[in-house]
């Protein structure tokens, strides 16, 4: 009997949905090298039905069945099988050699045997799932460790704060998927005082994705350090990163390179999602094309310009967020984020909202997928963009009003209380109010609708020479027609004109120009006033 | 805020009728101004003058002037001149550029 311990330590090693059987036990037997002669009987094969349905020890000789284990169990010498059955399943069979004796097995031998095996299977197969729930354990202790790993790794390299840049609110949001997958962003001070924005995911989870992403991380700073080109930091990133990149693995990445003061960005795109733009109720994309890094070395990559305007946002973003499922299967989508951006938000309101749509998308029970990354950017209302063109143009303050009657005063009166260290003349300082109410006023009317809920900017500079006040409206009826009649006080008396347009005529002899401007956001009015009186007889 | 909203107050006086206004001459002021005006008509033979008294006035848009305007296209045809008093050199240069002192005696200073 103890020559069937060696034999039963070998099965319980073993697993799979082949049923693995003992070597055959021939204690005395000196040729029979047990220890190599173990025999598996896939659960297709015709013997494991039979064996698991079998009362009792099975003379192989006897055996009538068109089964390859059958085969190889008689090749190797076998006479016997006791299959070892337990709650009706079949885990393991006793392959048994002749006896030494050369005389068949007794009726007395095969009780020994069905009782050995009616005791020894549930043994087995107890030692059997202890050993896998121990093997299991240690595997998730093992991936429980790895994440701890990826997740330090990934901590390490994520910023600890986010730059303060006038005039913008900056956000951003890491969400770790338990697996932690490879997802990073960055905030880059450029040598030439510009922001350098990457947004990256790397494939794979884990602690390799995790290495991955902190070299990326620090090769992109190098190369963000020395260069200005977005396209440039990316190509090179991708011919630095190439040949270290560990088989199947890659990096998307977006940089981009903003210049607060204008809103003017240029990014370039290793394979990454594209920004979105929200500027007034119009959400884009903002395209550029590229390979991942790691790839294939000397990828150019192209460089797409554009300027944020006052009062928009901008999201980057990684794929876990658009690949977000609900209960359903169905994923968060590209369309689903363009409407969720549809609203007039602040950088971390936007990220709040946008987490909160996706949970009420994944519902309560979800479990996160991917890492999700995103970096909202937000320009404040009625900033210039064409700010300090020569370095010489100084913003006095810049503010937003509802639409509604009665603002246009109430903007007069801010910029009278923006501009009064200016020194301006009495007469200058009148003609600046009137010029700014009846732009403003025009803002409430065409550009917003005289609806509360729809602003208007105002910005207010100054350089050696003007007063320049700027006021953008979000254009709801249009543009405000500028090639209007001229207001005839005699044909409005007759009731030929109505007694109403004299906004236009009024700004353009109060100021010494006024310019209208149309972006996709709205129509800016700039309007110019020179700070003292033309001296030139 | 009190000083802002618009009123327009009719005073009879030496063969004249005042319109005394103050607050901001905007669109909101559309109504008080026509119901002032009208009984400065109704209280009044024809041909009298009405005075507007802009002395309390701190703030005129273009539709304060759209206003005006109106006013004074019933006033004509009312038969009755207008004249106007205590508005500030600003708004003065402004009914210059607009046309308005064309149709209407502008008055400097306070004197009525």
């Amino acid at each position: 009997m103890t020559a069937l311990t060696r034999p039963i330590r070998r099965l319980i090693g073993r697993a799979g949905d082949t049923v693995p059987a003992m070597p055959i036990a021939t204690p005395t037997s000196a040729e029979a090298g047990p220890a190599d002669l173990a025999i598996d009987i896939p659960v297709s094969d015709p013997l494991f039905a039979y064996l698991q349905a079998a009362p009792g020890p099975v003379d192989v000789g006897k055996l009538e069945l068109t089964s390859p284990a059958l085969d190889r169990l008689r090749g190797a010498g076998v006479v016997l099988v006791v299959p070892l059955v337990t709650q009706g399943e079949l885990i393991g069979t006793l392959n048994l050699g002749p006896r030494l004796s050369e005389q068949d097995y007794s009726t007395d031998d095969r009780r020994l045997l069905a009782t050995l095996a009616a005791q020894a299977a549930p043994a087995i197969r107890v030692a059997e799932l202890v050993r896998e729930q121990a093997a299991e354990a240690a595997d998730r202790e093992r991936l429980a460790q790895e994440l701890r790993v990826a997740t330090l790794i990934q901590q390490q390299f994520l910023p600890r704060e986010l730059p303060h840049l006038p005039q913008w609110q900056v956000a951003a949001y890491y969400g770790p998927a338990r697996a932690v997958g490879g997802d990073f962003y960055d905030f880059i001070e450029m040598s030439d005082g510009r922001i350098g924005i990457a947004v990256g995911d790397v494939t794979d989870k884990g602690v390799p994705a995790a290495l991955v992403m902190a070299r990326t991380h620090s090769v992109l700073r190098a190369e963000a350090s020395r260069l200005l080109s977005p396209g440039e930091i990316l190509s090179r990133a991708n011919d630095l990163l190439c040949p270290e990149m560990p088989a199947r693995m890659f990096v998307t990445c977006l940089f981009a390179i903003l210049d607060p003061a204008t809103g003017h960005i240029v990014f370039a795109n290793a394979g990454h999602n594209l920004p979105f733009v929200r500027s007034g109720d119009d959400v884009t994309e903002l395209r550029a094309t590229g390979m991942p890094l790691g790839l294939m070395p000397g990828i150019v990559y192209e460089e797409t310009e554009a300027t944020i305007a006052p009062d928009s946002n901008v999201l980057l973003y990684s794929d876990g967020l658009i690949e977000a499922h609900d209960p359903a299967r169905e994923m968060f989508g590209f369309d689903r984020l363009r409407e969720a951006l549809r609203f007039d938000d602040a950088g971390s309101d936007l990220l709040d909202r946008l987490l909160e749509t996706l949970h009420q998308f994944t519902g309560p029970d979800h479990e996160q997928e991917d890492d999700i990354t995103m970096v909202a950017l937000r320009r404040s209302a009625g900033v210039a963009e064409d700010a300090a063109p020569g370095g010489g143009s100084v913003a006095l303050t810049a503010f937003s009003l509802p639409g509604a009657t009665g603002n246009d005063r109430e903007a007069m009166d801010r910029v009278a209380a923006a501009v009064a260290d200016l020194g301006l003349t009495p007469d200058r300082l009148e003609r600046l109010k009137t010029a700014v109410s009846e732009t403003a006023m025009n803002a409430i009317e065409y550009g917003s609708q005289g609806r509360e809920d729809v602003p208007f900017d105002v910005l207010v500079e100054v350089d050696e020479r003007d007063v320049v006040v700027r006021v953008t409206d979000r254009a709801l009826s249009g543009t405000v027609p500028t090639d209007v009649d001229t207001p005839d006080i005699e044909r409005k008396l007759a009731g030929e004109q109505k007694p109403r347009g004299w906004g236009l005529f009024l700004i353009e002899h109060m100021v010494d120009s006024m310019d209208v401007s149309t972006d996709d956001r709205g129509q800016t009015v700039t309007l110019r006033l020179a700070r003292e009186e033309p001296t030139d007889g | 805020m009190d000083d802002r909203t618009f009123d327009a107050q009719v005073l009879e006086t030496d063969g004249q009728s005042r319109i005394r206004m103050s607050g901001d001459l905007d669109s909101r002021a559309d109504e008080a101004l026509a119901a002032a005006y009208r009984e400065a008509v109704d209280g009044g033979a024809t041909g009298r003058a009405i005075t507007l008294d802009f002395r309390a006035v701190g703030y005129i848009n273009s539709t304060g002037i759209a206003i005006i305007v109106r006013l004074l296209a019933d006033a004509r045809r009312d038969g009755r001149p207008v004249r106007a008093i205590g508005l500030t050199p600003h708004y003065r240069e402004i009914f210059r550029i607009t046309r308005l002192s064309d149709f209407m005696d502008i008055i400097e200073g306070d004197a009525a």
